[in-house]
């Protein structure tokens, strides 16, 4: 067994010892060099994925390879092995890994309260940027882990410490068994790395968020170049790493095809040409991915089938995950196709060992043999600029190379040696012979049959004394069989053989302990092979189509702009003409081209809209769907992060509130400091990508005010301010420093691009206007005071439980309140907030809006529109336009949408009765003219979703019962997302 | 009749001047006053609608309700074109345990503990809350109090929303014991790092095992001698059926298990709250005589495959299929007050107005076992009841201008009517 354990581990070669460092002393011995050849001959050499010789021969002398070619002088100082019918591969390269290095561990202790500044002197101002680290240094070679590699064909590994933002650089490492860090080391300062993940080696605050990661990267990009120009009188070892690792590859690791984009749009902004570490999803936004033009590392870790068997927990499994289990499979096929340069990784596999499955899977939906072979080879080889070192079979390179049974990627192709810097891994042995077959054995007088079946793989030893089994051990290596049988109670029967040709020859040790020779020829071949034909008929994988977006209630085709005509609705205008009945409307290439009746519309769609009531899409200011993540709560002041950095077009609340009739939403940063991120204005164009929802031009601004931001309602009492004193200073003090930050910058003098202080200064200048959280009227007033005190108008309040206090002095500064209808009583700063508010500031000459900050409660706007009836008795009229026309004007967009009016934009809802009425269903929610919700075409989807899930659980029931490996039914959380929302679930 | 209106419009009037300079939160005293309501549509709470009708209401009680001329007492309220409904009932709420909710001090929901049925929601409520008389102009008029947390939060009780104290707010004491049923699925806690998401509960059975041993240990200490347990002994109520079992529970494995143990426990009165998945289970939930109170109607669907509309049109789902439903409320207990529209949510699936105020009136009633007075604008039952300018399930017509309590005229002013009041005339010189 030892025997048979060592030979499987592989390695040894021993007469041939690792040449190099013949610059050391040596004192055990002579000094010795081995100049000799090794020499391949008659094998089928792919040198590299597009050029192959048949009848090859490859030289290689001191691990690396001299000659390659059809005909090749082969030198007199060689040892030839001979590869007749064996096919020769140039080894994988894996450049995104973290081997050999250990995750630093997270410090011990600090309680529960924040940390806000940094803990290091001497480097950059922000702990996650680690950009001075170098991989090499915590490189220690694993042994173990290195196998895996290897048996999985890869013979260099590009490492770095997977620790921070900026993650510095790493190490390129030749897995050689026998050689040590020094012939190991390829290159130690090898690529600089990149992350949204903060490290663990520090508690610092800053970023709590993603959009927060984006703007530190921003800001770290900005400030390098401040550093770089000599502006800075102190040292900053992670600026000066930057500076330096400057012209090698820059890696930057995301998580999810959104990511992506994000990585690409710091690249677009600061130059940089990222390589993107994708994650498996992209294949959902493929053609947006295309449109990147940037080069990906994609890792194989498809999802594992769902457990179905039981229904109960099987229903909280949902379409989507169902779908990416189906699909993810298919996503290299996807950058193949779509001609989107990659590489693969093992990374985000459990081990290397899963490989090859994996491959196999995606090969199987579409990958062709060709790109596999070099997104693993001459791709990274490219990206890694180590084309002339590894990634092909040529001159001069290491001998890296793998000699196989057969052509790579086959299901039943082995992987017999792997050559790493000409040293020799055995992995499935191809000196043995196969000794399939019928043995007759005569054994201590008594005849038996011996079936021998894959000895070539995994022995298998069938003893028969006439039709009586006998249970038996057998084992075969190097040639040798072993085999142990019972002969009654705890009496052994041993037979140890040498098999040479078709013959067995060795001894029998009978359990008396006698001995006896034996030599048994083989009777025939086995027939083994014939049930393997039966099994592998490959059939092409069912792969389900994709919706846009590609969830449930995604459109299999994007809905396209339509001219539509409604005929015989009532019609609210929010116009001077106000509410028209048995009225057309007009859509004509998505503007509302004509209101009035009997109107003719050419080839326009006709809608009937008898019984029902058109209006103006609803826009809601205060929404928090269709985001990844809300509060930046690193800071006190975050004026820098960017809402549009974190949009998720894919969450079904888009197509919810479109089932409410909202087509406009403003996407607000939460409340979790006095001064918070930058809004993303959007159209809720479900199924349409983020640049298509994104009103660019709409540039608006968080703040907040009191208890959040004073931290009240949780364990936090570091961070200024504390009280709502500190808070008017918190204004104070940046809208001061912007103005002098202007001023430097309008004086031509050198200044530090800040991103955070050009964001204040366009608020000074009108050009980027605050929504601000509030609730009671202290605060209202002051703010109003301190923008009066720098020249600006704050332009809406929201929120605003306690305007109606103030509501004369919110019209006398011409500011907007947009309100909850009826929300009271959750804390402490809205026990007087009534909902007669709204009713109150109107009535004051406040323009009202009624939001939402509820993913729920933003698909009923209508109903809360309603409320302000009963609260209040406004005019339904003028409670409509608290929900359409208002916010539009809050929003600065009512010059295009907010109301019916001919040359604006076609949002435009079917209501099935009178809006404000409790039983309205919005039937149809058009933006632009294309109808994003149809209520027929929701039922019809409703069908679609259930047959669809209904087929994919049975996929994945006949997964479980092939044997193969399922997951637990899971159910993914949904967060909904607050104003007060600090941690969002990645 | 000419002359008697018009005195009876003056006596409105003063009552209506002086329940506006009074304080707002004073309780109104006991009915010494015969009114009857004439002219307005009377909707009974149990299906029916009487146009046209006359109601009387003496010494606290409903004397009389019919359509058209019948011979009116004491003071007439003209209601023409108005409309009578009996005071809605909440269900599954924490109204006056909770008054600020980020305040810990005014807290007192959820006390600690597994199984601590003896803890009783009633002495905790608030008579004075601020929120308790939010209700009240919406047609909210009496609740269901319950304590949350833990497997056996402890007892409901039911109490009328216009009171001094608890003890006068009271109307069915410890009507029933709140058992939350253990969660066949299991959160990630991805806060300390674990997977995020939902997957099987892995002691689930082993949880459903402590509940049935709890209560089979609470049903053997109803026939023993044993020293005093408190826990045990507030659950006697459950086996001689005079007080109910509330099981929140909302997948349908859950539910399904909560009927066998309702079978295997023998106890007479199990209501599901909550209920998400309860449509997979309504014929069994029929035959077994379980009505269900739901969680909130207007909710977001659980999952994104889920249909849009599912929380919305869940009540008229199950009572398709014969099972008796009332709208509940387990979110936001100043959020109560909403409780109208989510009844006239349901209509937009076709279910009739009438149908749909059974939900919140005459089912609510039945399943926390005060039908008897309470419920239905029928002889001989509390004179609860209000009346709207129109349909009170819709905002606009949620318009009270009387509510009444066991025939006590009740203030419709709260601290946020008088804000409104006062700023309305300081902001614009409206005087309200």
């Amino acid at each position: 067994m030892f025997l048979k354990k060592l030979l499987v581990a592989g390695v040894i070669f021993c007469s041939f010892i690792m040449n190099g460092q013949d610059y050391f002393p040596a004192n055990d011995g002579v000094k010795s060099k081995n100049e000799n050849y090794t020499v391949f001959t008659n094998a089928t050499i792919h040198t590299s994925p597009s050029q192959t010789i048949k009848n090859g021969t490859l030289v290689i002398q001191d691990g690396k390879i001299t000659n390659v070619g059809k005909s090749v002088a082969i030198p007199k100082n060689s040892i030839t092995i001979d590869l007749k019918g064996k096919h020769v591969y140039p080894s994988f390269i894996d450049m995104y890994t973290s081997f050999g290095i250990k995750k630093p561990e997270r410090p011990s202790g600090g309680g529960r309260e924040s940390q806000y500044d940094n803990t290091r002197e001497g480097y950059y101002w922000n702990d996650h940027i680690r950009s001075e680290t170098r991989g090499v240094d915590d490189f220690e070679y694993d042994s173990k882990s290195a196998k895996g590699f290897i048996n999985a064909g890869f013979a260099v590994v590009a490492t770095h410490q997977h620790d921070g933002i900026a993650r510095g650089t790493g190490a390129l490492i030749a897995l050689n068994t026998d050689g040590n860090k020094a012939h190991r080391m390829l290159d130690n300062n090898l690529a600089q790395h990149f992350s949204f993940d903060k490290s663990r080696k520090s508690r610092q605050s800053y970023p709590t968020s993603k959009m927060g990661a984006m703007s530190l990267i921003r800001q770290l990009h900005h400030d390098l170049d401040w550093y770089e120009k000599g502006n800075v009188n102190t040292t900053d070892l992670s600026l000066e790493a930057l500076t330096r690792n400057k012209s090698l590859p820059q890696i930057f690791e995301g998580d999810g095809v959104y990511d992506a984009m994000r990585i690409d749009r710091i690249g677009d902004q600061f130059g940089l040409n990222y390589i993107i570490v994708g994650s498996g999803d992209e294949y959902k936004r493929i053609e947006d991915v295309k449109a990147l033009n940037r080069t990906f590392i994609l890792p194989l870790d498809f999802p594992d089938a769902y457990d179905m068997e039981n229904p109960y927990a099987a229903s909280f499994v949902d379409l989507g995950d169902m779908r990416h289990w189906n699909q993810a499979p298919t996503n290299p096929k996807h950058f193949e196709t779509n001609g989107i340069a990659f590489a693969l990784t093992t990374f985000k596999l459990k081990s290397p060992k899963e490989f090859k499955t994996q491959l196999a899977k995606a090969i199987k939906h579409g990958l062709s043999k060709n790109k596999a072979l070099a997104a693993l080879t001459t791709v990274p080889a490219e990206l890694l600029g180590k084309s002339n070192e590894i990634g092909s079979l040529k001159n001069g390179s290491w001998a890296n190379f793998m000699i196989t049974s057969g052509e790579l990627f086959e299901e039943k192709t082995k992987l017999h040696e792997h050559w790493i810097q000409g040293r020799k891994t055995i992995i499935n042995d191809m000196s043995i012979n196969d000794i399939d077959g019928s043995y007759a054995v005569s054994i201590g007088g008594i005849s038996y049959d011996l079936e021998i079946k894959n000895s070539t793989t995994k022995v298998k030893g069938t003893l028969k004394k006439g039709t009586e089994d006998v249970k038996s051990e057998m084992t075969y290596a190097d040639g040798w069989v072993n085999m142990t049988f019972a002969e009654g109670d705890n009496k052994f029967v041993r037979i140890i053989g040498q098999v040479v040709n078709d013959r067995l020859a060795g001894k029998v040790v009978l359990s008396n302990g006698d001995e006896q020779s034996i030599s048994v020829n083989r009777i025939k071949g086995s027939n083994g092979t014939e049930k393997d034909k039966k099994v592998d008929t490959p059939k092409a994988p069912v792969v389900l189509p994709m919706t846009y977006p590609n969830t449930a209630f995604g459109f299999k085709e994007q809905p396209k702009q339509q001219d539509l005509l409604i005929k015989n609705a009532t019609v609210w205008t929010n116009e001077a003409s106000g509410i028209l009945t048995e009225t057309d409307v007009l859509i004509k290439d998505g503007k509302i081209s004509k209101i009035g009746k009997n109107l003719s519309g050419g080839r326009a769609k006709v809608i009937d809209g008898t019984g029902k009531h058109v209006t103006a899409g609803i826009i809601d200011e205060h929404s928090h769907i269709a985001a990844f993540s809300i509060n930046e709560a690193g800071h006190n002041s975050t004026a820098e992060v960017q809402m549009s950095d974190v949009i998720n077009p894919d969450d079904t609340d888009i197509y919810r509130n479109l089932a409410g009739g909202v087509t406009s939403i403003q996407l607000l940063h939460g409340s979790a400091n006095p001064i918070g991120g930058q809004s993303a204005v959007m159209k809720l164009k479900w199924g349409a990508s983020i640049n298509e929802m994104l009103l660019k031009d709409k540039k608006f601004i968080k703040f907040a005010l009191g208890e959040n931001v004073k931290q009240s309602n949780w364990q936090s009492f570091s961070r200024f301010p504390q009280t709502r004193m500190g808070v008017e200073q918190v204004f104070v003090d940046y809208f001061s420093r912007a103005k002098e930050y202007e001023a430097r910058k309008k004086s031509g003098q050198p200044y530090r691009m800040d991103e955070e202080m050009e964001a204040i200064v366009d608020i000074l200048n009108e050009e980027r206007y605050i929504s601000c959280h509030s609730y009671v009227q202290s605060e209202i007033n002051m703010l109003m005071k301190v923008a009066e005190r720098f020249d600006f108008k704050i332009n809406t309040f929201t929120h605003i439980l306690e305007g109606y206090k103030v509501a004369d002095k919110m019209a006398a500064h011409g500011v907007g309140g947009s309100t909850f209808s009826d929300w009271w009583a959750y804390k402490y700063e809205v026990n007087d907030a009534i909902p007669y508010n709204a009713a109150i500031m109107h009535n004051a000459g406040v323009v009202v809006a009624i939001n939402s900050d509820d993913g729920e409660m933003s698909r009923r706007l209508n109903q809360e529109a309603a409320k302000i009836v009963k609260y209040g008795d406004i005019s339904e009229e003028d409670a409509w336009k608290m929900v359409t026309l208002n916010p539009a004007k809050l929003l600065h967009m009512d010059d295009h949408t907010g109301s019916l009016k001919e040359g604006k934009d076609g949002d435009v809802v079917i209501w099935s009765d009178h809006p404000l009425s409790i039983k309205a269903k919005a039937e149809k929610t058009i933006i632009e003219g294309t109808v994003y919700f149809d209520i027929e075409r929701d039922l019809q989807m409703r069908r679609e979703v259930k047959a669809e899930k209904n087929q994919l659980t049975a996929m994945m029931l006949a997964v479980k019962k092939k044997g193969l490996k399922t997951q637990p039914a899971k159910k993914k959380e949904k967060q909904r997302l607050h104003c007060d929302t600090e941690q969002t679930i990645h | 009749m000419k002359i008697v209106r018009k005195n009876i419009a003056l006596v409105i009037a003063v009552v209506l001047i002086t329940s506006v300079s009074i304080a707002q939160q004073t309780p109104a005293s006991k009915q010494i006053q015969t009114y009857s309501i004439v002219g307005a549509t009377a909707h009974i709470g149990n299906g029916t609608v009487i146009e046209n009708a006359t109601i009387i209401f003496e010494n606290g009680k409903i004397t009389n309700v019919t359509s058209g001329n019948t011979a009116t007492k004491g003071t007439v309220i003209q209601a023409q074109g108005k409309h009578v409904y009996p005071g809605f009932i909440a269900t599954n709420t924490t109204l006056g345990l909770v008054e600020v909710g980020a305040v810990r001090p005014t807290r007192d929901n959820d006390e600690i503990g597994d199984m601590i049925p003896h803890v009783r929601s009633i002495i905790a409520y608030n008579a004075e809350s601020k929120v308790v008389e939010s209700m009240r102009p919406n047609g909210v008029l009496m609740a269901q109090i319950r304590p949350v947390g833990g497997r056996i939060s402890g007892t409901s009780s039911i109490v009328q929303l216009d009171a001094w104290n608890w003890e006068d707010a009271a109307v069915k004491v410890d009507n029933g014991v709140y058992l939350n049923w253990p969660r066949s699925m299991t959160r990630g806690r991805w806060w300390l790092g674990e997977e995020p998401g939902f997957k099987p509960n892995k002691n689930y059975i082993k949880q459903t095992e402590e509940v049935k041993d709890f209560v089979q240990n609470a049903k053997a200490y109803t026939h023993g001698n044993a020293s005093t347990n408190l826990p045990y002994e507030a659950m006697k109520g459950i086996f001689n059926g005079n007080q109910r079992l509330f099981i929140e529970a909302h997948d349908e494995r859950q539910i399904r298990d909560v009927i066998r143990f309702k079978n295997e426990m023998g106890i007479q009165h199990v209501v599901l709250v909550g209920g998400y998945q309860a449509d997979k289970v309504a014929s069994e939930l029929v035959s077994n005589a379980i009505p269900v109170i739901l969680q909130r109607v207007q909710e977001l669907p659980a999952m994104d495959d889920h249909d849009y509309d599912l929380p919305y049109k869940l009540p008229k789902l199950l009572v398709d299929e014969g099972v008796q439903v009332a709208l509940g409320y387990d979110g936001e207990y100043w959020q109560v007050r909403n409780l109208p529209f989510y009844a006239g949510q349901v209509t937009q699936f076709g279910m009739s107005d009438a149908d749909a105020l059974t939900l919140i009136t005459k089912n609510p009633a039945k399943i926390l076992g005060i039908d008897s007075t309470a419920g239905t604008l029928e002889v001989g039952k509390d004179a609860t009841l209000f009346i709207s300018d129109g349909n009170a399930l819709d905002m606009r017509g949620n318009i009270l201008s009387k509510a009444f309590i066991q025939g006590r005229d009740i203030s419709l002013e709260s601290h946020q009517t008088k804000l409104w009041k006062r700023y309305s005339e300081k902001i614009t010189g409206d005087k309200k």
